[in-house]
């Protein structure tokens, strides 16, 4: 199996509460997946556990065939996995050319000149050129999500998931954010975990669809749309579409 | 930029120097103790000011120091060199410990548990009477005083040695701090669980920066032990840990050059109210509400924020 | 005296420790429940209650009257000291929780101070209202069975009988206070979740206000019940700090419960172990028993595991 990423039975509880259950879930490399769902679906506990953030009650992951549940999260970094966060989570204190530097650092080591180019070329890539030398803290709420999705890149996983990227942005930044990735995924594989259905259907190979804890459907765009099952669940509601 | 930087922390060091030929005796003195002092400040600095974790123990590491040189040499003759090696050593040796240990918790529970190791080794010093002299400590004679031949009775060498001595612990900091290892560093006190999710150990870090302000905090115990031929229980007691914590928070915690500063300033703000009252820890107590209150920044922080901000 | 005799008295010299020691953590244990921050100025509260009660007993005219006097109104001064502190500075710095404990820190370095240069450095004693010495009987197995002695030297004074009484009723009150009226209601709602009781028009700076003046209150309370037995002095603080801190860790912190078993654990086992071991020993065992609590088992070693 040439998965790059795939979990089986994974589980996780709170206090008895089932989050996820029993999820078998696989990912090809090159692809852009979403995961959707209803809030509460258990999407970002899902990829919490993916990423090391939080530890399964059961199952396994494993990436590029190796089992990784019991690794610490930066061990998953390294290995090839970048994460956004949902809240935005940036250095807010630190200029932003330092935060996206910070992510680029672990893999060019001390090559001070090769770190910068790094930088400056992810900067330019994600339309921050002008903003290095400001605050990451300072900036507006559509640039800092622009950071985060910075950092993501500046270190060149082969996986990268975002956890709802769009959240809160402007709907001339979500275009210019689709562009982004599309032009993402020809390096990496893209895990994206979004509520804008529009960005969905316009982005993913493929669509995951989580409820109560559990995969209700998967399939390609036109077959999601097309499920009553979703619809029922999800699309049915409306209420983000 | 990095010429800016050279110039700022260079010409500090060749002031020191120069005020070697004009200073009067008392305060010649006086700025070879706070050089010595100020290379503690600078290892506590590492810990509180890049690193974010506040420790309430620190003393322990520079009295580690101070007898892991003074013992050997006081007992087994073991000459001054290896004797200031061996400080450092204990002290490192003591802060992975005390690392290990403490690095499970964070926040308030990580000052306890660092207060409370700190505690327990200063009432082991007085327990272990025997070989420390508890309370009365020991004193140095001063023909063990000899650092490659350099008698350290001699004020004039004291002087030079504490500016070597400090120009080291200034320049290594610079480096550190500036260096990729510094960079995760500031990025665990700002925001640990992204530097975590882009592939740092924090734990590894956070460890690292405790062995090395451990080193820091012993060599200048060590120092300070040898310059001045008495090694005591005192420098164990809970006021040595505040101390650092008052120095680096009035000098401007995670800058450089802010400890000296904060060292220079307390250490005659006390100098001259012990001259007034017994009381003059009441100054520090002042400051320290102080600080809290409006000038979290501290000094070199403030200059920092309005004016400089490419200051390491 | 025989071992068993003597163990009982150092058992009773315990239960006195355990006593006073109770009302102290008792305190520390309030404010950080309620307020989620570690005071460390808590022993220089207990040291001016100490102080305070020397002075506030000479004004009085000493005797018995003294001390009922200081009883009254040396808890209640030292209060209002803590409420103008936590007003004045705590509330400044947010109760942020590093802020607070170098803010205290300093704190405790200018009530240290101000005492010594108010106070002076001699440790000054309050006589006891009332010091009877009353022989405790033991039980010896003769020949004809068991049968009642007064062994020489097993006794204990009438004082120290009331210091623990005194303890027992006002940490019973406090229970009563915090479980069955209003304020106690108040300050349990804080305590769980501080923005939403803020939402429900509780007034959260008033509440911690209280709250610190009562911490501070309970530990000059334990500082005036100690003077007749222990002198004031104005270094009397650290120690103090440290073996509430030591209670407070251990019994989990902010449990008022865990607070009081751990206290009369700690009490007791220090007057008996100080017995076998030198107190340096025992003081080094203790530190580094908390320290290694709160390192595995932060919950302390009777709270449940967080979540």
């Amino acid at each position: 199996m040439s998965a790059l990423l795939s979990t089986r039975a994974l589980s996780k509880s709170f206090a008895g509460l089932r989050a996820v259950h029993e999820v078998d879930f696989d990912l090809e490399p090159g692809e852009i997946r979403a995961l959707i769902g209803p809030n509460g679906a258990g999407k970002t506990t899902f990829v919490s556990m993916l990423i090391g953030r939080v530890a399964p009650t059961s199952g396994t992951i494993h990436f590029e065939g190796r089992d990784i549940t019991r690794l610490p999260a930066h061990a998953r970094v390294r290995l090839g996995m970048a994460y956004t966060f949902q809240i935005t989570s940036v250095f807010a204190r630190l200029d932003v050319a330092e935060n996206v530097a910070l992510a680029a650092r672990r893999r060019l080591g001390g090559d001070r000149a090769a770190v910068a180019r790094e930088t400056a070329a992810v900067l330019e890539r994600v339309g921050l050129a002008g903003h290095g030398d400001a605050l990451a803290g300072d900036l507006s709420y559509g640039h800092q999500r622009l950071v985060e999705l910075a950092m993501g890149l500046a270190q060149a996983p082969r996986l990268l998931i975002l956890d709802e990227p769009t959240q809160g942005l402007a709907e001339g930044e979500i275009a210019a954010f689709r562009r982004l990735i599309r032009d993402v995924a020809a390096e990496a594989t893209v895990l994206l975990i979004e509520h804008n259905m529009g960005v969905v259907m316009a982005l993913a190979d493929r669509i995951t669809v989580l409820d109560f804890g559990e995969v209700l459907a998967e399939g390609s765009p036109a077959e999601i749309h097309g499920s009553a099952a979703v619809q029922a669940a999800y699309l049915g509601t409306g209420a983000d579409a | 930029m990095n010429a800016r930087i050279l110039a700022l922390h260079g010409g500090l060091l060749a002031l020191l120097l120069a005020l070697h030929f004009v200073l009067p005796v008392y305060h010649h003195g006086n700025l070879a103790r706070v050089m010595v002092l100020a290379c503690y400040a600078i290892g506590y600095n590492l810990l509180f000011g890049y690193t974010g974790l506040l420790s309430l123990g620190h003393a322990m590491f520079f009295a580690a120091g101070m007898y892991g040189m003074g013992m050997p040499l006081y007992h087994l003759g073991l000459g001054a060199e290896l004797a200031f090696l061996a400080g450092i050593a204990a002290a490192g040796g003591l802060a992975l410990v005390v690392g290990l240990l403490a690095l499970r918790t964070v926040g308030v529970a990580f000052m306890i548990v660092t207060l409370m190791f700190s505690q327990a080794f200063y009432l082991a010093i007085l327990l272990a009477a025997r070989w420390t002299r508890g309370d009365e400590g020991l004193v140095l004679a001063g023909a063990d005083r000899v650092l490659f031949g350099l008698d350290l009775t001699d004020p004039d060498i004291r002087y030079l040695l504490a500016l070597g001595l400090f120009a080291l612990c200034l320049s290594a900091a610079l480096w550190l701090v500036r260096r990729p290892f510094g960079r995760v560093l500031v990025a665990i006190r700002e925001n640990p669980e992204r530097a975590e999710l882009l592939g740092y150990d924090i734990f590894r870090h956070k460890l690292a920066a405790v062995v090395l302000s451990g080193m820091f905090s012993g060599a200048a115990g060590a120092a300070y032990g040898l310059m001045f031929g008495y090694v005591g229980a005192s420098f164990a007691e809970v006021h040595f840990s505040i101390f650092p914590l008052l120095w680096v928070l009035l000098g401007g915690a995670g800058t450089v050059i802010g400890p000296f500063f904060g060292v220079l300033f307390m250490f005659y703000l006390i100098d001259i109210s012990s001259g007034l009252t017994p009381a003059y820890m009441l100054v520090a107590g002042v400051a320290l509400v102080l600080l809290t209150l409006f000038a979290p920044q501290g000094l070199v922080g403030e200059v920092r924020r309005r004016w400089l901000r490419w200051l390491p | 005296m025989e071992f068993g005799p003597y163990l009982m008295l150092a058992a009773l010299e315990g239960a006195v420790t355990a006593a006073v020691l109770a009302l102290m953590a008792a305190g520390l244990s309030l404010v950080f429940g309620v307020m989620r921050v570690v005071n460390v100025a808590h022993g220089e509260f207990y040291m001016l209650g100490a102080v305070l009660a020397f002075v506030v007993a000479g004004m009085a005219g000493g005797g018995a009257l003294g001390f009922v006097a200081a009883l009254v109104a040396v808890p209640l001064i030292v209060g209002a000291l803590a409420v103008a502190a936590d007003v004045t500075v705590l509330k400044r710095v947010g109760y942020d929780p590093e802020r607070t404990i170098v803010a205290t820190i300093g704190i405790l370095y200018i009530l240290q101070q101000v005492t010594l240069m108010g106070y002076g450095p001699d440790a000054r004693p309050v006589a006891a209202p009332f010091n009877q010495r009353i022989a405790l009987p033991w039980v010896e197995w003769g020949a004809g069975g068991p049968s009642l002695y007064w062994p020489w030297g097993l006794s204990i004074t009438s004082y120290k009988l009331f210091v623990i009484g005194a303890a027992v009723v006002v940490l019973a009150l406090l229970w009563i206070l915090m479980t069955r009226t209003r304020i106690g209601l108040v300050m349990r709602a804080t305590q769980l979740d501080r923005e939403t009781a803020q939402a429900f028009g509780i007034p959260v700076e008033r509440v911690y206000a209280l709250v610190f003046g009562l911490g501070a209150g309970l530990a000059a309370l334990a500082g005036v019940l100690i003077v007749p037995i222990q002198q004031a002095h104005y270094l009397m603080g650290g120690d103090a700090l440290l073996l509430s801190f030591i209670v407070v860790i251990i019994g989990g912190l902010g449990s008022l419960p865990g607070t009081l078993i751990a206290a009369l654990l700690i009490g007791l086992s220090d007057g008996i172990l100080s017995v076998f071991f030198s107190p340096t020993l025992a003081k080094i065992v203790a530190t580094l028993l908390v320290a290694l609590v709160l390192v595995f088992r932060p919950q302390g070693l009777m709270g449940k595991p967080a979540r």
